[in-house]
């Protein structure tokens, strides 16, 4: 062969593979919260390159607010200045719920391509792939929290607490969603089509948060009703945003939040791990 | 503990429902090799990859991995091993680069080193261009590179590489061959699953032939040719109409006969020349006209058929698929 401009980009070619394929040395494993935070890294890229992904933590949350506030405020609560005292921290307990059950439809989804063979092949701490995921999930709900929040200081909603307050609230209602959250990813490895995650998990959430005191007082239900309601963590959840947002919160209420979401975390958390570790 | 195989497979057995997609598969892969598993899609190639690489559990049988048990040591395998899917194993939402660092972080690089290495096997695999773009908008053959670069971000000491070619075009294929030749000449030792025969003859030191979950045949490329005869008498006719009657004549005389996809060719195992002669002096009795013959080793689309008693590319292309979706 005679040496020409091709066959010598060829030869360099060849050379720069060569040294790519050379033997590197094998660096030490990455630490669980590396690898972690790696994943959730992967989270944000995605939101990065298909933005249209934030749609649902900020028009869908907008909606809310103001669909609530003013079609049922007059009915409810005789003002809608009245109600949306009330109704704000229970959209954002509401709105960042039902966020949680994209985080299943988000993993069935993630299940049907080729890549989750590779990241369940790697040395890495077992569940990092789903709590790396869980942690991108949780920036998405710090956008939809705050597009409430913001929103409702725009229409006149003031909390006594303060900016403290508000954080705190904040930050209880991603704990327990981040715990919840661990249901849905269960759930999006038992059933067979992103669909069904959606289906299934919104045939769930609606129920729950309805039959909470997001909405409406519960001494305005029949007792039957108000018992069920009271005993929802959703109700303790709101209850306890609320607290915290008004600065007078009830220790045991956050307590109970607390509590429920490290039990899901600790049931849900080591279940979707051995899931996705024995899917096939 | 160091062993000199770097796999070591007994009686593995793995069952989807009804199907016994692997049934007792024996392998022994030297350190260092190319060791290639033939077959046709629905084999049971994937299954037993996936058992090796950590990601299913046999039913029954057991394998070590560059000396570390698959069930009780599944973790120290995956430190050693990398593995290039059937579907494309990488993150198709992501570009190029990300996908790499994504990787090189998760093995363990810092973050400059992950960035570095990233850029070194992008320009490596011709991918420099096309790194900032979304892996959704690669060609089949890019992707299939990028594919590969994923798994050698931190070189694996064994590569598993499933249908590395399938469903690319000629170019694409010969690029993925000189990559895979490349690698060789490291210290990787390969484990490729292949449907196609020039594949695994070409890349391949070793082979083991694999129908219905059962490895059927095993040994280097030339040996398995030997196996089934030290040769073939290929024969082209005249008249395409007169290849049944060459059929009859060359099955009568020489055994079994593989009529080739050419309509005026055919070919008979044959063990030595003065037969091969006997049956071209036969067909030229029996009236059938020969353009051309030879005698010479068979295909590995032979020994397949000699095998299997079926061509190696008569299934339907879905199985393979199928095989994992049916939990």
């Amino acid at each position: 062969m005679s040496t020409n401009p091709t066959t010598q980009a060829a030869a360099a070619e060849a050379a720069a593979l060569r040294k790519a394929l050379a033997s590197t040395p094998r660096p030490p494993r990455a630490g669980a919260l590396s690898a972690a935070l790696t994943f959730g890294w992967r989270g944000m890229l995605k939101v990065k390159h298909v933005p249209e992904q934030l749609l649902d933590v900020t028009i869908t949350p907008v909606m809310f607010v103001l669909l609530f506030t003013y079609v049922f405020g007059g009915a409810i609560a005789g003002s809608t200045g009245d109600y949306l005292d009330y109704i704000l921290p229970g959209v954002l307990v509401m709105s960042v719920l039902f966020t949680t059950v994209y985080s299943g439809v988000a993993l069935n989804t993630d299940l049907t391509k080729g890549v989750v063979d590779r990241f369940r092949s790697l040395p890495i701490w077992r569940p990092a792939p789903l709590v790396g995921a869980l942690l991108g999930d949780s920036v998405r709900y710090l956008v939809a929290g705050t597009v409430i929040v913001v929103l409702g200081l725009i229409l006149g909603f003031r909390p006594s607490a303060g900016v403290g307050g508000v954080v705190a609230a904040l930050a209880l209602v991603i704990v327990f969603a981040f715990g919840l959250s661990w249901v849905f990813t269960t759930l999006g490895l038992l059933m067979r089509s992103p669909n069904a995650v959606m289906n299934a998990g919104f045939m769930g959430i609606f129920p729950l948060t309805f039959l909470s005191n997001v909405f409406v007082e519960p001494d305005t239900l029949p007792s039957a009703l108000e018992a069920v309601v009271n005993a929802n963590p959703i109700s303790v959840l709101a209850t306890a945003s609320r607290g915290l947002m008004e600065g007078d919160a009830s220790g045991g209420d956050i307590a109970i939040v607390l509590g429920t979401a490290a039990a899901l975390t600790a049931v849900f958390g080591p279940l979707t791990t051995r899931l996705y570790r024995n899917r096939t | 503990m160091h062993s000199t195989l770097a796999i070591e497979a007994s009686g593995l057995v793995k069952t989807f429902g009804e199907v016994r997609a692997v049934d007792g598969v024996d392998l022994a892969v030297r350190s260092g090799s190319v060791y290639g598993v033939l077959g046709p899609n629905g084999a049971g190639k994937t299954t037993t990859i996936r058992m090796l690489a950590t990601l299913l559990r046999p039913d029954s049988g057991s394998a070590r991995v560059l000396g570390h048990d698959i069930l009780h040591e599944a973790d120290a395998v995956r430190g050693l091993v990398s593995l290039t899917g059937q579907l494309a194993s990488v993150d198709e939402d992501l570009t190029g680069r990300e996908n790499l660092v994504l990787l090189g972080r998760l093995l363990g690089l810092k973050r400059p080193d992950a960035k570095a290495r990233a850029g070194e096997l992008l320009e490596a695999f011709g991918l420099a261009d096309a790194a900032g773009r979304l892996v959704k908008q690669y060609s089949g053959g890019m992707r299939r590179r990028l594919d590969i670069a994923a798994s050698l971000v931190v070189t694996p000491r064994l590569m598993f590489l499933d249908e590395p070619t399938t469903g690319l075009d000629p170019r694409s294929r010969n690029q993925v061959w000189d990559i895979i030749r490349a690698l060789v000449a490291g210290e990787t030792t390969i484990l490729l699953c292949t449907q196609y025969l020039d594949e695994a003859d070409q890349l391949a030191d070793g082979i083991a032939v694999i129908d219905h979950g059962k490895v059927i045949a095993e040994g280097t490329p030339g040996q398995l040719k030997a196996s089934v005869g030290s040769g073939a008498l290929h024969v082209r006719l005249l008249d395409p109409d007169q290849r049944p009657e060459a059929q009859r004549v060359l099955e009568r005389e020489l055994g079994s006969v593989h009529l080739e996809a050419d309509p005026a060719a055919l070919s008979a195992s044959c063990a030595d020349s003065d037969r091969a002669a006997e049956g071209i002096a036969e067909l030229s009795r029996a009236g059938v006209g020969i353009g051309s013959f030879s005698l010479g080793q068979p295909t590995l689309d032979e020994v397949f058929l000699a095998l299997t008693g079926h061509p190696a590319e008569d299934q339907t292309p879905e199985e393979g698929i199928e095989e994992e979706q049916t939990v």
